[in-house]
């Protein structure tokens, strides 16, 4: 079994916000990411794929097929986006990292056909990440 | 959903490799400039890997601000500018950044329960690094 990574990186702006919570609840769990004004990061992901490699070509997978399903199923739909406005998965739950690559990984597992999903990890920044391994 | 969260620090201390066991010639074949009498120092990049169910109400696996509060208070507290030698944990066994690991992961492992630990991950240089998963 042969593990290949591809990078990729977006930008996107959100605000953690539960209308279950108080006012108060949600500022003390969530801090300054409660701000309704949103804030933003520049994301990095990271999507692992698995497979045997084939003899014919010597590739786990075709990068340039998995680099358009990831520009379209991901990227399109996430760079330069407000998440809690503009992702329908985020009208109901909170746009977290965790939640973050969960979503990812459920868009890209419905169309990658070609290799199966390992993981799927997102750099909020360079100092916390959240790893994905479709788990339930 | 289980997610794994992973969020990094950094601390800086001295450590010198000497292990009372063995003789000086020993000591200097074993651990080489390590073995310096004065000691060094090292800016070290700690990784803390939880795990867990993403609740629902929050979208979190535990709340960052909680782990925060405690690798500092547990870890970075206790090692960050220090010299390892004199630290109670490493009282009996040589300060490597295998048992500096180790030694991390067990304090995490008895303070810290607001989430299932993971890994720890332990850079002491750019070109070197240790994890400790528990076993």
């Amino acid at each position: 079994m042969i593990y290949l990574t591809r990078k990729c990186e977006f930008s996107a702006s959100h605000y953690y916000h539960n209308p279950e919570f108080s006012e108060e609840e949600n500022r003390r769990i969530f801090g300054k990411c409660a701000n309704l004004n949103g804030h933003g990061h520049n994301y990095t992901l990271e999507v692992t794929v698995k497979g045997e490699i084939d003899p014919a070509t010597g590739f786990v997978v075709d990068l340039a097929e998995l680099k358009e399903i990831l520009n379209r199923e991901v990227l399109d739909a996430l760079d330069h986006r407000h998440l809690n406005k503009e992702v329908p998965e985020f009208a109901r739950q909170i746009p977290t990292t965790e939640n973050l690559a969960i979503v990812i990984w459920k868009r890209l597992e419905q169309h990658l056909n070609i290799a199966r999903l390992h993981r799927v990890r997102v750099y909020e920044l360079p100092d916390l990440f959240v790893d994905f391994y479709g788990e339930p | 959903m289980k997610a794994h969260l992973t969020r990094r620090y950094v601390f800086s201390a001295s450590h010198r490799l000497h292990c009372d066991v063995l003789s000086e010639a020993e000591n200097r074949a074993v651990y080489g400039k390590c073995n310096n009498p004065h000691g060094h120092g090292h800016n070290y990049f700690l990784e803390v890997t939880v795990s867990g169910q993403v609740d629902s109400a929050t979208g979190m696996v535990c709340n960052l601000a909680e782990l925060d509060g405690a690798v500092q208070q547990q870890v970075l507290s206790r090692f960050d500018h220090v010299n390892l030698n004199l630290s109670s944990e490493f009282a009996a066994r040589v300060p490597t950044t295998e048992n500096l690991s180790v030694a991390i992961f067990d304090i995490l492992k008895q303070t810290f329960r607001a989430a299932h630990l993971e890994r720890v991950s332990l850079e002491e240089t750019g070109k070197n690094s240790f994890e400790c998963c528990g076993n």
